[in-house]
């Protein structure tokens, strides 16, 4: 980002209580900010591959049908039809799980959509580990690596509800090609309303001089805890939700490395080319401090519930918790 | 802007051009493909020069037919019908496949003017061509939208993907064209991967199909009048051809399918053409064929 980030006066969201969350669902914030989207512009198109009450992209079906493109299980064909409608003026969102998305219709996000600098709106549903009972197959955990090695692609992966509403909108104004990846199970609700959404600005929600933790999705939550935790013990944890893969804010990164001396990043993700990579492709090239990556270490996911999956995967609170204690040490050292 | 509709034996001549401009680009470039552009040769200049409505002059014409090449590789004939057709000029032919040049080996949206969408990696082309169609019809626009294919090509599962999808949605303004050449890189189609029979599968999806000999002018004009004619569902022509067609050592041999021309290859085929190197490359050099009309066929021979 060539426009440097304002020092936060004050963390930009209200967090009511860590400890008991309000849960919402991302992809009701998809499905809620299309819905927004088919009555400001006539222009935007939904496609579906078969899974519209999944996606939640039912809400703008039933409002309007005549805009709403049902594909079928056919994710290839519906990457490419929406590439066809984008090139005559449409604003086509396109829905279907991550894992597909990402990977099974990759050549044609690639080719058709990215090299032709297409403004396709792709969603990718039930993404991480969180989506639980369905196992290894549709917990995506690639798309990160895969998407933001595309040029001219931008990736979002909001934090919750209203961070998806609201990235979800912003991406109708964005003349190229977006990919946003949300989840499937309720996740703590950590914005609101009135938090600003920009993209490709992260958000601080936290102060603090003694350690960044980085982190995007849902583990933005499990950051504030650890956050809370570190502050008992003295430790004052800046937490910075980026939300925005790429273009990253490197703003904001090169001022955490800078002012706090050690990074933590958190993603329910492979570890692999994923938020902590591209955080670290910034910090080595511009203020370089320890860091540590919360992340899933190269391993396909399995079936379990939501919070069972993220602990035993390593990516809970407490993990987080390990990682700022291991950077601190070596900031010490 | 009106279609051009040239005469027949107009048609023949701009199809003559282009072969000659395809040998002398791929002389020059020394890398490309030979074989399916001269397959593609006759439909194609049929499509540019008397089917379709398109304006050079103005890209973005809302009123003007939609085309894309889901088989990217055939560059050389793709870019020979546009300069031929006036999208730029006829010497940019010569800078094919370089670095300075504005014409990727395989079609760039951001490099050459009047591309609608890039392509190169195959099976993609027809879903987007659906997409065109479904957006055209949203608008009530009365726009055709053409979709050329490989039938190699055919062997990539989307193709059956977007075949069903625009059946399903019934959508005539969209013309499908295959190169049924029976020729891809590896070999004989039949023998690489068997997609016969071909016209049974399209028609089992839904799809018009007219099988028509894709040298044969007036018949692919005649298929495209059908096609035009047909309502509720979308048309395929098969369009029968031979591999690197008009040259005698290429034809029929899959291995012209992605080479060019040696330097001397190229001036025998040249030969063959009635012109040859030199004087073929003076004229791309020399002439422009913007503001194309049926009086004026601006070459020498």
């Amino acid at each position: 980002m060539s426009q440097p980030t304002p020092v936060m006066p004050a963390p930009e969201a209200p967090v009511k209580s860590l400890a008991k969350p309000e849960m919402k669902r991302t992809r009701e914030g998809f499905g809620h900010g299309l819905l927004e989207l088919g009555e400001k512009r006539p222009n935007v198109f939904v496609l579906v591959g078969d899974l519209s009450g999944s996606t939640n992209v039912s809400f703008f079906a039933e409002k309007f049908p005549d805009r709403f493109l049902q594909i079928g299980i056919a994710e290839q064909n519906m990457m490419c039809v929406a590439a066809g409608l984008a090139a005559l003026g449409k604003i086509p969102y396109l829905a279907t799980y991550g894992a597909f998305a990402s990977c099974r219709s990759a050549d044609q996000m690639r080719v058709t959509v990215a090299y032709t600098d297409l403004p396709v709106k792709i969603g990718g549903a039930h993404g991480g580990i969180s989506v639980g009972p369905d196992g290894a197959t549709h917990q995506a955990m690639e798309e990160i690596a895969i998407v933001r090695s595309i040029p001219n692609m931008k990736l979002i992966v909001p934090c919750d509800y209203w961070e998806t509403k609201k990235a979800t909108i912003a991406m109708a104004d964005d003349p190229h090609p977006n990919y946003i990846r949300f989840g499937r199970e309720p996740v703590p609700v950590v914005t609101d309303a009135n938090t600003p959404f920009t993209l490709g600005k992260a958000n601080v929600l936290r102060e603090g001089k003694d350690i960044a933790l980085i982190a995007c999705g849902v583990m933005v939550y499990e950051a504030l805890v650890a956050a809370d935790a570190l502050a008992e013990r003295g430790i004052q944890a800046r937490v910075v939700n980026m939300h925005t893969l790429k273009p990253i804010d490197v703003d904001a990164i090169e001022r955490a490395a800078r002012e706090c001396g050690a990074i933590v990043t958190a993603e329910e993700h492979q570890v692999n080319g994923g938020l902590g990579g591209a955080v670290a492709e910034v910090v080595v090239r511009t203020h370089p401090v320890p860091m540590e990556l919360v992340a899933v270490h190269d391993r396909f996911g399995r079936s379990g519930k939501q919070e069972e999956l993220m602990a035993a995967f390593g990516i809970k609170s407490p993990d987080v918790i390990a990682a700022a204690e291991r950077a601190l040490r070596r900031k010490k050292g | 802007m009106p279609r051009l509709q040239l005469s027949l034996d107009e048609l023949r001549e701009r199809a003559l051009f282009v072969r000659r401009d395809i040998i002398t680009l791929l002389a020059r470039s020394q890398s490309g493909h030979s074989g399916g552009p001269l397959s593609s040769t006759d439909f194609g200049t049929a499509l540019f020069f008397h089917e379709m409505d398109v304006n050079p002059e103005r890209l973005d014409d809302p009123g003007r037919d939609l085309w894309h090449f889901s088989i990217g590789h055939v560059t050389p004939v793709i870019y020979s019908l546009m300069a031929e057709r006036g999208y730029f000029p006829l010497v940019d032919l010569l800078g094919f496949r370089q670095f300075k040049g504005h014409l990727q080996g395989h079609p760039s949206k951001h490099d050459t003017p009047g591309i609608e969408v890039s392509a190169g990696s195959l099976g993609q082309g027809l879903s987007v061509c659906c997409g065109m169609a479904y957006g055209s019809r949203f608008d009530r626009s009365t726009r055709r939208v053409y979709c050329v294919m490989g039938d190699g090509e055919q062997q990539e599962g989307q193709i059956w993907e977007a075949s069903m999808f625009a059946a399903h949605y019934k959508l005539d303004n969209l013309c499908a064209v295959i190169d049924y050449n029976r020729k891809q890189i590896d070999g004989d189609v039949q023998d690489v991967l068997g997609i016969a029979p071909l016209a049974d599968k399209w028609r089992a999806f839904g799809w018009h199909v007219v099988e028509v000999d894709g040298h044969d002018i007036p018949g692919v004009l005649a298929a495209f009048d059908e096609a035009r004619a047909t309502k509720g569902k979308p048309t395929v022509i098969l369009a029968h051809t031979v591999m690197g067609k008009g040259i005698s050592f290429m034809e029929d041999d899959y291995k012209w399918h992605g080479v060019p021309p040696s330097v001397e290859q190229a001036e025998k085929a040249l030969a063959e053409l009635g012109t040859s190197l030199a004087s073929w490359t003076r004229r791309l050099e020399t002439h422009t064929a913007r503001a194309v009309t049926p009086s004026a066929n601006g070459g020498a021979s």
